[in-house]
């Protein structure tokens, strides 16, 4: 693996290699001492062009514990008549020696564009580029799916090698803005899971038609009485997505129609999880009830993200020779 | 290229296509063409077997970018540019710093572009005062000038303010002006980036929906005939929009449409790996709409092709796709890829050819005293060869252009002008024949 850039294209093989790292990344975890000295001496360079605090230092952590040199660059503020920007910042990070680089992006292709133009040497992760995508989210949902629902036990022991065969998970909301939506459509797929997204209309691209494998719901509760989902993910619905471009009528109705409330969760099996990205808005897509609920796994997630993305730059940085 | 004396000698070109059709000679002698057999023995002489002549082709839409953005272009560079494409006329459009929109400006252009004198070089003027769209600009003071400025256009902003088109529309009737609408709501295509469709969903990048073409383009023709006057609807790149250009003539609506050669050949498939060379406004469409402009060309519902020639300079386009520059180098590579994407292909001929890239953009531009004449005894001798059978690769750094932003680098082209004649002078002559006239 050279980059991680996108989950579209990503093979079977490839994906489940990745959460099998990521598991004994986790067991290390576990440990007295959480720090491993595999990426020793690498560089790690967290180039952040838009804020996210939460994954910034996800990926911070999940660097220090492999014990690389980790540089936070926060490159905010770089407007769109900026544009070079981007390509100086590289040259900069290139001339610095960077071994790896972490990129998030408001510009969708920001990655793409780092990893293929020539301007740095290292490996370029995608910490999520404009509505594109956003591959260590889409992993870590992957991951967590499966740690809960597959290999036998709620620490997925037997999950190894597995995939995420004849699962249906939903994806509930903002999907035309939503790089966790778009990548975790292709992942979820390639794992072997259904996919289902519930969305208005105005929320979903309109190029979704041709995408056959992703079933459409308008509304919370067909989808509901359609399947018996095994996890429920909530996306961030942001409020100013109302004014303006006009996406839906108010706060009020999107709970209404799309919230995870009290009594959408009973309709849930009781086996299933729900998830979100975060950070949520509780009260609008999400009740306090339904994400403090005792099958939520929001927290877990923050959790399992760490460990994917130690998984992702051991992969990157130690290669395939130092795998054992 | 030339010295200055053999560039004013008499020119015969023997044994030429003309129009890929009949073989003749062409003498071009005092700035028009004459009667081949009277040339005289100083003449310099072109061996036409091979060659197809044309009129002249004639550009109705060409970023210049001067006066302002001279980093990009200079009327210099852009004519050039134009004289090595094949063409002996362009419309600049009024999106310059400033905005065409006096009197004063449009002067500037023009001379300017006599100043240079390889391509005769019209002035558009802008419809309203600063492309703004909401106050009239003073077309009328732009019509009396010395430029003579016939075409009014906001290009690269659309006059979506329904009232201001409608005067806009009566107003050019004064002056036998017309009208170039640049399609595009605005409202529906606040941030767009690409065509929207499946591409732009798996790309993560906001859409540019036909729709917001072809609304405004079924509101004008509706507007045009309302009030009885002439449109031409800029830049069409949509299935939709040849359709609702199609059902206005069939009304007898007095409509014109111009289709751009990267939308013959090009689709939003191009925008996987974003590069921003493939970012243009109109974006890039879809297969079926590449069809469909083709067939619409091929049976008149277009009118003619024009360039969109628009330079920008490498940190425009060398950068992330949501901060990159829309627009494309196409002056030098709009003959070939016709050649490619319609002659090939059997849907047009080399006479359709010269009636879609000279006669007809003359007539609509009302620049066809000077340009855009058949290539007949006293017509003025302004004449492209053309080399059919030279497959050439697109090399973007090898243009006479000031920028390089052309999307066709690497593509094999089958053919392309070798000499350029203004008046009968050389504007442009290949390696091959620029031995002759030194």
């Amino acid at each position: 693996m050279r980059h991680l850039l996108t989950t579209a294209g990503m093979s079977r093989e490839d994906a489940v290699h990745i959460l099998d790292t990521a598991a004994q990344m986790a067991a290390t975890q576990d440990r007295e001492i959480r720090k491993l000295p595999t990426l020793r001496g690498k560089t790690v360079v967290n180039l952040f062009f838009e804020d996210s605090t939460r994954t910034r230092i996800s990926f911070e952590a999940a660097a220090k514990r492999l014990s690389a040199d980790v540089i936070n660059f926060s490159a905010k503020g770089s407007s769109v008549s900026k544009g070079e920007s981007l390509k100086d910042t590289a040259l900069t990070l290139q001339a610095m020696g960077a071994d790896a680089v972490v990129v998030r992006h408001w510009a969708s292709g920001a990655a793409e564009l780092l990893a293929t133009s020539g301007w740095i040497h290292g490996s370029v992760v995608n910490a999520g580029d404009g509505t594109h995508q956003h591959p260590t989210q889409a992993l870590l949902d992957a991951y967590t799916i499966r740690k809960h629902l597959v290999g036998g036990d709620a620490n997925g022991a037997q999950a190894d090698g597995k995939g995420l065969d004849g699962l249906r998970v939903a994806i509930v909301g903002d999907i035309l803005h939503s790089r966790v939506a778009g990548s975790n459509g292709y992942l979820l797929n390639t794992l072997g899971a259904k996919v289902t997204v519930v969305a208005p209309p105005t929320l979903l691209p309109v190029g979704i038609a041709a995408r056959p494998e992703l079933e459409v719901f308008y509304t919370l509760d067909e989808a509901l009485s359609a399947h018996e989902f095994d996890a429920i993910m909530m996306l961030r619905v942001q409020r100013e997505r109302m004014t303006g471009a006009a996406f839906f009528p108010s706060p009020e109705e999107y709970t209404r129609m799309y919230g995870l409330d009290a009594a959408r969760m009973k309709r849930l099996p009781e086996h299933a999880i729900i998830m979100h990205p975060g950070p949520m808005n509780r009260g609008l897509e999400i009740s306090a009830e339904a994400a403090d609920a005792a099958n939520s796994v929001i927290v877990e997630q923050v959790a399992n993200g760490v460990a994917v993305r130690m998984a992702a730059l051991y992969l990157l940085l130690a290669g395939e020779e130092a795998a054992e | 290229m030339s010295t200055d004396n053999a560039a004013n000698r008499p020119v015969l070109i023997e044994n030429v296509s003309l129009l890929g059709e009949t073989s003749a000679s062409l003498l071009l002698v005092n700035g028009a063409l004459a009667d081949p057999t009277s040339a005289p023995s100083d003449a310099v002489r072109i061996d036409g077997t091979g060659l197809i002549a044309l009129p002249g082709l004639v550009d109705l839409h060409t970023h210049l970018r001067e006066p302002g953005r001279e980093d990009a272009e200079t009327i210099e560079t852009g004519s050039r540019s134009a004289a090595r494409g094949g063409f002996t006329a362009i419309h600049a459009m009024a999106n310059t710093t400033p905005v065409a929109d006096s009197a004063g400006v449009v002067e500037q252009v023009w001379s300017r572009g006599r100043e240079v004198g390889l391509v005769d070089v019209y002035p558009v003027g802008a419809v309203t005062v600063g492309l703004g769209g909401t106050q009239l600009a003073e077309m009328g003071a732009m019509a009396m000038s010395r430029a003579r400025v016939r075409v009014f256009s906001d290009d690269g902003k659309c006059v979506s303010d329904p009232v201001i088109m409608r005067r806009a529309l009566e107003y050019v009737k004064t002056f036998g002006g017309v009208v170039a609408q640049h399609s595009q709501d605005p409202r529906l295509t606040e941030g767009a980036q690409m065509h929207e469709g499946v591409v732009s969903a798996e790309l993560g990048l906001t859409g540019w929906p036909a729709v917001a073409e072809e609304s405004i383009i079924a509101r004008d023709v509706l507007l045009t005939q309302h009030v009885g006057s002439r449109l031409h609807v800029c830049h069409i790149s949509t299935a939709g929009s040849v359709d609702i250009i199609r059902w206005a003539k069939a009304r007898g609506i007095n409509v014109t449409a111009e289709v751009m050669p990267h939308h013959l050949l090009l689709t939003d498939e191009s925008v996987r790996g974003y590069d921003a060379r493939f970012k243009v406004n109109p974006p890039l469409r879809t297969q079926a709409d590449v069809d469909a402009v083709r067939a619409g060309l091929a049976d008149g519902t277009i009118d003619i092709v024009a360039t969109d020639h628009a330079p920008h300079p490498d940190e425009d386009k060398d950068c992330e796709w949501g901060a990159a520059a829309m627009g494309m180098i196409g002056l030098e590579t709009a003959l070939g890829i016709v050649q490619k994407a319609m002659v090939e292909t059997g849907l047009m001929t080399w006479a359709d050819v010269a009636l879609r890239m000279s006669h007809l953009p003359a007539v609509i531009g009302g620049v066809n005293e000077a340009h855009g004449v058949s290539l007949t005894q006293g017509a003025p001798a302004n004449v492209t060869l053309v080399d059919p059978s030279a497959p050439w690769t697109v090399d973007p750094t090898k243009t006479a252009s000031r920028s390089n932003n052309s999307p066709f680098g690497g593509i094999e082209l089958p053919g392309r002008a070798v000499a350029t004649f203004l008046r009968g002078k050389p504007t442009y002559l290949d390696e091959r024949l620029e031995g002759l006239f030194l």
